[in-house]
């Protein structure tokens, strides 16, 4: 085991798939001779070369579709989208197409595309390289959507989506800690199944759920509150869809208190589903009202992005005004 | 500064041309061009050194473009709307957006007209008529469409300027764009800087098609390949395809142009570039190409160059240090322009604003 950052794991995982399955290709803008604009790609077209690691011109419907069209005759694309504010021109081609495929075809014709993307602020990107849109494709059925917070799970995460899946992935990267996410990362093969959340930290007095680049910043926050005696337990989603949600009921009964942390707008926002499931399933565990912390509902702003991304201060407040609310 | 550099590309044109070219006032036309130029040079060079320092946030060079970017500028009407692609920021300070507004956008503080919102090389002037720009690349070219649409069907005497990279011809706004605009016969100039990167993927790799401007016939209109680092044949070209638009509909021109920086600030070409590269991109500097006309026919001397450099960087200083100590924009700036009106959530996120980030959490 070494230690390694998010974005060399990412990296990791992208070559030890290609070395294993002739079927996997990548592509995307940038991916190849430059090794992605994030280095996620670094050296894999010197390994793998050009056919494999594919240069495509700048069109984001054009790789997500032509993805689709190898995905149908049995390639395993990744395609990347060099960040999530670009994603949308291939949005008919991820909704309309990759999520339906399945359905419509009365099962013939499964549609394995993993679609990688950066996602998030917190890098000084301004509003077109810092959106957070992961409710849109979670609420759209037929897509998974897998959010990684430690390099191991970026790679365990990505070798099960490249392997072990059959459905469209959204691949959802949290730039803002891909070189300070470090840790260990098995080498070879190594898988995370979907749908199992991880528990960070447990704690008996509010249960704390996030996901992405939240996650580190909501364990300095329940770090922060623990001083004061407040013992919060962390969970980290990891998949949006599939979701974990005994793992987070489970906890929300044990503790009765439930904060939500993300860094998308808050209205109609991912923190809503899970509001909406421990309202409907855990309502009677509940000494508190469930606490949402989010961005705001505006668009990402670039002068005061640290005002509009949730705080460890605006977190750790949240968590202590929650596990005292009477 | 010398305009004599080994390899240079001089311009191909003498003193007896210039008046038939840019008419009796020649001479004058050529120093404004030239200013304008030269001051796109000391912006970039300035504001990528400060990039370096961490003194702006992000910097996106157009050192090599200023040929066409000022060319542009100076064939249009002031009644023209331009929908900026990546580069051309240098075209809004030439229809006359103020300087010292774009140097305060730099540095995203409060006076910034777009209220810090946008990364720096991002200005907004409607006064001039540059529309606000999206980091989306090619998603303008289909609003100038629209746009020269509205202004026929007001009467209106107006064009709407498309400007965009080579990389953007590859992108779904392009092909609705450039056949809209053939379908309705619009008052649309589709510019096309090819700069022959789009960041990394050379212009071979990006199309099959070695020229880009013979792309319009396929929309059944008329395209043109120009050299885009020869200030006068941009001008040239462009005013009398602005003048067609109106009875001919669109036209497409391509001013061919070399990247000479790194794509932005945060870009490593050394990645991808090729030797030899740089070298040729030098031989095609539009600003020393222009020098080395003004020294041949002897309308600005080195030291009177000399001179307006130094005007300009002393300009620029003094701007940037009233910028540098301007506050940013005030948190209530968060809240406002998401919509016309703020209503909830938004009324809640900012009244929930104090309450979450007053003071300090032990
Ligand atoms: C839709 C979209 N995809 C990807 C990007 C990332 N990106 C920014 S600039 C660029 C290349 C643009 O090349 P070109 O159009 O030639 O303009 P240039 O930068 O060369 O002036 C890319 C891929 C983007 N901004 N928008
Ligand atoms: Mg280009």
């Amino acid at each position: 085991m070494t230690q390694v950052t998010l974005i060399q794991a990412i990296n990791q995982g992208l070559r030890q798939a290609m070395k294993t399955d002739p079927d996997v290709v990548l592509m995307g803008e940038d991916i190849g001779v430059n090794g992605g604009v994030f280095r996620a790609t670094d050296g894999l077209y010197k390994e793998f070369g050009e056919a494999r690691v594919i240069d495509t011109p700048l069109s984001e419907n054009g790789i997500v579709g032509m993805a689709i069209g190898m995905a149908l005759y049995g390639l395993k694309p990744v395609a990347e989208i060099q960040f999530m504010d670009f994603i949308y021109p291939a949005f008919d081609q991820i909704v309309n197409e990759a999520a339906k495929f399945r359905y419509r075809s009365g099962g013939q014709f499964p549609c394995h595309v993993v679609i990688r993307t950066p996602f998030g602020g917190g890098i000084r990107g301004g509003l077109y390289h810092s959106q957070s849109t992961e409710q849109l494709f979670a609420s759209t059925p037929g897509l998974k959507v897998v959010i990684p917070s430690t390099p191991a799970d970026a790679k365990g995460l990505l070798l099960t989506a490249i392997h072990d899946e059959e459905d469209p992935v959204i691949f959802l990267e949290p730039k803002r800690i891909y070189r300070t996410a470090t840790g260990e990362v098995p080498e070879g093969d190594h898988r995370i199944p979907f749908g199992k959340a991880r528990v960070v930290k447990e704690g008996s007095d509010v249960t704390v759920v996030s996901y992405g680049a939240m996650v580190p910043q909501s364990l300095q926050a329940v770090n922060a509150v623990e001083k004061m005696g407040v013992h919060a337990e962390l969970i980290d989603l990891r998949t949006l869809v599939p979701l974990d949600y005994e793992t987070v009921l489970r906890s929300v009964e044990k503790t009765g208190r439930a904060v939500i942390v993300h860094e998308a707008s808050k209205f109609a926002g991912f923190g809503a589903e899970l509001s909406a499931i421990i309202s409907e399933r855990a309502l009677y565990h509940l000494k508190a009202p469930i606490l949402r912390i989010a961005g705001y509902d505006t668009p990402f702003p670039y002068a005061l992005e640290n005002l509009y991304l949730p705080s460890v201060d605006r977190i750790a407040r949240g968590i202590e005004r929650t596990a005292t609310a009477t | 500064m010398s305009a004599a550099v080994a390899g240079l590309v001089p311009l191909p044109y003498g003193r007896e041309d210039l008046p038939g070219l840019l008419g009796p006032n020649w001479e004058e036309w050529l120093r404004t061009a030239y200013r304008w130029m030269l001051l796109g040079r000391v912006l970039d060079t300035r504001m990528l050194g400060m990039q370096r320092q961490g003194r702006v946030g992000f910097y996106g060079p157009a050192t090599g473009h200023e040929a066409a970017n000022v060319g542009l500028a100076l064939s249009l009407r002031k009644e023209d709307w331009v929908f900026p692609g990546l580069r051309e920021q240098l075209v809004a300070l030439a229809r006359g957006h103020p300087l010292g507004q774009y140097v305060h956008h730099l540095f995203t503080n409060g006076v910034d007209p777009c209220k810090g919102r946008q990364m720096p090389c991002h200005p907004t002037a409607r006064e001039v008529h540059y529309v606000s720009m999206s980091s989306t690349v090619g998603s303008q070219i289909i609003h100038a469409v629209g746009c020269a649409y509205a202004m026929r069907l007001r009467k209106d005497p107006g064009a709407a300027v498309a400007c965009f990279g080579d990389g953007a011809t590859s992108t779904n706004e392009f092909h609705a764009g450039m056949n809209f605009a053939g379908v309705y016969q619009l008052p649309v100039l589709f510019f096309c800087a090819n700069n022959q990167w789009a960041i990394s993927l050379p212009v071979s790799k990006q199309t099959r098609v070695p020229v880009l401007a013979d792309k319009a016939g396929e929309y059944g209109f008329n395209g043109v390949r120009i050299d885009g680092t020869d200030v006068i044949a941009v001008f040239h070209t462009v005013r009398a395809a602005r003048e067609r638009l109106a009875e001919q509909g669109p036209t497409l021109v391509e001013p061919l142009v070399y990247r000479m920086t790194p794509h932005t600030s945060s870009d490593d070409p050394t990645r991808y570039v090729p030797k030899g590269w740089m070298e040729e991109a030098a031989a095609h500097d539009p600003l020393t190409r222009l020098e080395e006309l003004l020294d041949r026919t002897g309308v600005l001397a080195v030291t009177a160059r000399e001179t307006l450099r130094q005007e300009l960087e002393t300009e620029l200083r003094k701007l940037i240090a009233e910028a540098e100590v301007t506050p940013p924009p005030g948190p209530d700036t968060l809240f406002v322009d998401t919509f016309r009106d703020t209503f909830w959530p938004l009324t809640e996120d900012r009244d929930s604003f104090d309450r979450e980030q007053g003071g300090h959490f032990p």
